[in-house]
């Protein structure tokens, strides 16, 4: 294979790196463009059963009872199980996707219990000889059901006389609390100053009311699990996941098991954005195992998918904003409803926190709801609860900055959160790179191309938090001096490129003669998921102290071959020196062949909980043209400026930034979850659930904005999530450019910007 | 259900497969020929994960039914790569950092061999109408587009190259 | 001493009060005063809530150093996409 290194072209040079910040062919590009990498999907073994999982057809039922003894006798049925065949849990927080998981409510989500809380809640599963025998069981179990009244919108599921899904659900962040139950799980209020008086002193108030829907995450690739569990009670599993620690965690917890008895073995994961930081199937294909006696595989359709996992949260969001003529926000006030799908847990306070971020905000009062609904339980998506917001508050921020006859920019940067600031969410800034990319795209010459009839520009921005947490890696190095980089984070876009690059600097050896691997369960310690945009920096960090206790052990080895002080070795690219140069240098190879007479093989271990996360922003520009007889919107130029603090491999940071905005202009424009009267989706399949297409889409421009973040090594900050924070307020803001209508409503696809047009008489 | 013995001419190899009469042609494929390169993303055709060149038309293996590949020429992922090394488009994928996650890789691959099959010099507009029938969700194709370009480039002067000798 | 910021929502252990100042070295020794001057704070605090000292946001942090006039912070946990 040839392989090719283009120059580092990253914004900043990059003083003193050799590797970070050049672009080397992924190492495990090959195997993914010769179809040899294997996915969830793609291990089968010897003996191995199908497993197939029954959905509720109702969005909210009572389970009078199931009878599953017909489909047992179903020719090549080998095992069946309900939730009675799972142990009932309490509730109890674990560490989860959205910071926090309920074990109670996972159990229940896995495997209904006594009632169905959506549809496409799973009630029963069964593994056969085949998928045609499968799912004749799965048509052969009888269920009664008594339905019961349903609700899916936000507002709806707020009301007092509201169909309540748990009985005791009493709200919390209430003072005094409640004394009846009712679907909203939780209050959360963040205020600062006093927003009522201060909205006294604006010279401009704008306030609108926006409504968002239900979307998923869209992964190309479905869940997808074997298991199989051996005599002794063992179990391996193997699946695509964000996070195989997570996996074997929730699948031992939700079987009641001990964690050591399950090895997770890590697929490549075709996508998850959020929507693969959670278990749906693990647990089910390793009891049907069990069951069985013999290895269970369980793919998704793609309809289980929609119907059954993800999504995020659909909203309902009321935002004001107050300014003074000078340009100064003086005031903000928020309330946003988002809905959580079967159980609590939308990300509606991160939306609160992160929704005025970028801005030096004096006085506000942002009160947010989590409401329960009969819909799949949500799940993470890119920045969870985020973009919703930043689809309220940028566009208000928008008609403010227009109110004042202000650049819109210039508006952003006069209110610019920076080194020092209180951000929204409590704490000060540390160094940020806010005013940068607001810069990166005020400069940039898009912004000033002439635009045409119809056509229109839209800017907005958004902020993101990274997260640090746990993180392990092992570094050995092989007897030809190369080495091998272990990790436990599964690799969803590029990390292995940059977990190489990063030992490649540390080592000073050739990219290529580095191998990363995602290690499995028991091959390496314990590592946090895939998401937070952490792994870049947190297991970054955990590669990067690995490498230096490698480097600290080979300068050992050199100063016992020469009998010198160790003090006086130098590790200068790949290589150890004598400070005075009495001894010829000795490199990697030369201490590896020997390392047997000098102490044995060479290799260390790093494991941290990561500091010093770093927070992203992202400002960008979109043009438009609307087509006025039938409502369409192009996006016909698109720019994304984005901090990354610094970029290990650029082209996977242009890559994260682009599939963001993709992402966002999917939510602005095409993507909703469409439930029919009995609160069934309407649209589970790509045909009618349509995500941006390569024809829907220009080529997407990056400019990577480097402000170091201090709390790493390299000055990493994590650059997943953010992209997909301010699209949806640019194409909203293009769109009120080009034809002076605010659009409130996502997504806004051609009947609802045609409706619009109409409604202004045009 | 009785099976059907299939023959059929996949990656320029004759390859005989017993097949169920409902089952498709991807899950043949996969499960039975064990070419595993062909992915599954909706099996209802919207995705082109599971892209295949089936006498010589592009063609979605999960909507043709296994004993209709009897007799015909298939071409899927697994066969780019040949003795000389990877095929251009694999080349400039890797090279353009056209994959993300790379389970909707190979499907891209084989719509753009199948594009550059018939059309030598295209336009980056006949680029995106190519490729609308494959999803990414992770790359916004602006590298995928950009690579195919390049391959295009590449395969064009490489003819040319050998034209001249 | 540390000023600690206290969240809305963690205002109904306190009385309404916003802002504190405490004498303490590590998280834990902090979260210990809190809980005696606000009881019922404590069990919140150690609850899985992430911390931010003079910015830095963490989780799991019950035996990190508290410097100095940091300012100290508490958030709901968090986690991403």
């Amino acid at each position: 294979m040839t392989t090719t290194i283009a120059p580092p072209t990253t914004t900043e040079a990059n003083p003193g790196y050799k590797w970070v910040g050049t672009r080397p062919v992924r190492h495990d590009g090959l195997d993914k463009v010769t179809g040899r990498a294997r996915f969830g999907a793609d291990l089968t073994l010897p003996g191995m059963l199908i497993g197939a999982v029954l959905r509720s057809p109702h969005a909210h039922a009572r389970i009078l009872s199931i009878d599953t003894s017909p489909a047992k006798a179903i020719d090549g049925v080998k095992a069946v199980v309900t939730g009675a065949d799972f142990p009932m849990l309490e509730s109890e927080a674990g560490e989860g996707g959205e910071g926090e998981v309920d074990f109670r409510d996972l159990c229940h989500n896995i495997m209904a219990r006594d009632k169905v809380l959506y549809e496409g809640h799973a009630l029963a599963a069964v593994a056969a000889t085949s998928r045609r025998a499968a799912l004749a069981a799965l048509a052969a179990i009888k269920v009664d059901y008594e339905v019961l009244p349903h609700v899916i919108d936000v507002e709806d599921a707020m009301m007092p006389d509201a169909p309540v899904l748990h009985e005791d659900m009493i709200t919390a962040g209430m003072d005094p609390a409640p004394e009846t139950p009712s679907n909203v799980a939780a209050r959360y209020l963040h205020e600062r100053g006093d927003a009522e008086q201060a909205f006294a002193g604006a010279d401009v108030i704008v306030e609108r009311e926006f409504t968002t829907k239900p979307v998923h995450q869209g992964y190309i690739e479905p869940h997808a699990v074997v298991a199989d569990v051996a005599e002794d009670g063992r179990a391996m599993v193997w699946c695509s996941s964000q996070g195989h620690f997570m996996v074997r965690t929730y699948t031992a917890k939700l079987l009641g098991w001990e964690p050591s008895r399950i090895k997770v073995i890590p697929a490549e994961i075709g996508g998850g954005f959020g929507g693969k930081t959670t278990v749906y199937i693990e647990p089910v294909a390793t009891l049907l195992s069990q069951k069985a006696g013999r290895p269970v595989k369980v793919v998704m359709t793609r309809d289980e998918v929609f119907r059954a996992t993800g999504p995020t949260s659909g909203s309902k969001i009321r935002f004001k904003v107050g300014a003074r003529r000078d340009g100064t926000i003086v005031a903000a006030s928020g309330w946003l409803a988002y809905q959580a799908g079967a159980f609590k847990g939308s990300p509606v306070e991160l939306g609160v926190m992160c929704m005025l971020a970028p801005y030096n905000v004096p006085n506000f009062h942002l009160e947010g709801f989590d409401v329960v609904n009969n819909m799949p339980k949500v799940a993470a998506y890119r920045a969870p609860g985020a973009p919703m917001a930043a689809f309220a508050s940028e566009t208000v921020l928008d008609e403010v900055a227009r109110a004042l006859d202000m650049d819109p920019l210039e508006f952003r940067m006069a209110n610019a959160a920076e080194e020092g600031v209180k951000a929204v969410y409590g704490p000060r800034f540390r160094r940020i790179g806010y005013r940068e990319t607001v810069e990166a795209i005020r400069d940039h010459p898009h912004y000033s191309e002439p635009l045409g009839s119809n056509q229109g520009r839209g800017v907005a921005s958004g902020f993101w938090f990274n997260f640090g947490s746990v993180s392990s890696a092992t570094v050995h190095i092989n007897e030809d001096g190369g080495a091998s980089v272990m990790t436990g984070s599964p690799d969803i876009g590029g990390s292995r490129a940059s977990m190489a690059l990063m030992a490649a600097e540390e080592l000073g050896i050739d990219v290529y003669r580095i191998t990363p691997i995602v290690a499995d369960t028991e091959s390496i310690g314990f590592t946090d998921m895939t998401g937070g945009s952490r792994v870049t920096h947190a297991t970054g960090m955990a590669v990067i102290e690995a490498c230096r206790t490698v480097v600290a052990d080979l300068r050992a080895r050199a100063a016992k071959i020469w009998d010198v002080d160790v003090d006086d070795v130098e590790w200068v690219e790949g290589r150890a020196q004598h400070v005075e140069g009495n001894h010829p240098p000795l490199t990697t190879e030369d201490l590896a062949e020997t390392s047997a007479r000098t102490g044995g093989p060479i290799t260390a271990s790093a494991s941290l909980n990561a500091r010093g996360a770093g927070v992203a922003f992202s400002t960008q520009v979109c043009d438009v043209e609307v087509d006025p007889e039938t409502g369409a919107v192009e996006i016909l130029r698109y720019t994304t400026a984005q901090d990354a603090g610094r970029a290990i491999h650029p082209s996977y940071v242009e890559g994260q930034m682009q599939g963001g905005v993709a992402q966002g202009i999917g939510w602005a424009l095409n993507e909703e979850y469409l439930f029919d009267r009995q609160g069934v989706m309407e649209n589970p399949g790509f045909l009618d659930y349509r995500i941006p297409v390569a024809s829907d889409l220009p080529m997407i421009d990056t400019v990577i904005v480097e402000v170091p973040n201090p709390g790493h090594p390299y000055g990493v900050r994590g650059v997943g999530e953010v992209g997909i924070v301010p699209p949806m307020a640019a194409v909203a803001n293009a769109i009120h450019d080009a034809t002076g209508l605010r659009l409130e409503e996502l997504p806004m696809s051609p009947v609802r910007v045609l409706a619009a047009i109409s409604a202004n008489g045009g | 259900m009785s099976s059907t013995p299939v023959t059929a001419t996949i990656n320029e190899d004759q390859v005989e497969f017993l097949c169920q009469s409902d089952q498709t042609l991807l899950e043949a494929l996969r499960d039975v020929v064990g070419l595993t390169g062909v992915k599954e993303g909706c099996a209802t055709g919207d995705c082109g994960a599971c892209s295949v060149i089936l006498d010589g038309r592009l063609t979605c293996s999960c909507l043709v039914l296994a004993p209709e590949a009897a007799g015909a020429t298939i071409f899927t992922v697994e066969g780019m790569a040949g003795p000389d090394g990877l095929h251009p488009l694999q080349q400039s994928f890797l090279e353009g950092a056209a994959l993300q996650c790379g389970v909707c890789t190979p499907g891209f691959l084989v719509a753009a061999k199948s594009l550059l099959d018939r059309r030598a010099d295209p336009s980056e507009s006949e680029v995106r109408y190519a490729i609308a029938g494959n999803l990414c969700r992770c790359t916004g194709y602006d590298k995928i587009v950009r690579s195919i370009l390049t391959a295009a480039e590449d395969m064009k002067k490489a003819a040319e190259e050998k034209e001249k000798v | 001493m540390a000023r600690v910021f206290l969240a809305s929502t963690l205002r109904r252990f306190t009385g309404g009060v916003e802002e504190v100042e405490v004498e303490a070295t590590t998280v834990r020794a902090l979260i210990s005063d809190l809980d005696q001057r606000f009881p019922g704070l404590g069990k919140h605090l150690r609850s899985g809530l992430a911390i931010a000292i003079d910015g830095e946001i963490m989780a799991n942090a019950l035996y990190e150093t508290v410097p100095e006039d940091a300012e100290v912070h508490f958030l709901p946990p968090m986690g991403g996409g």
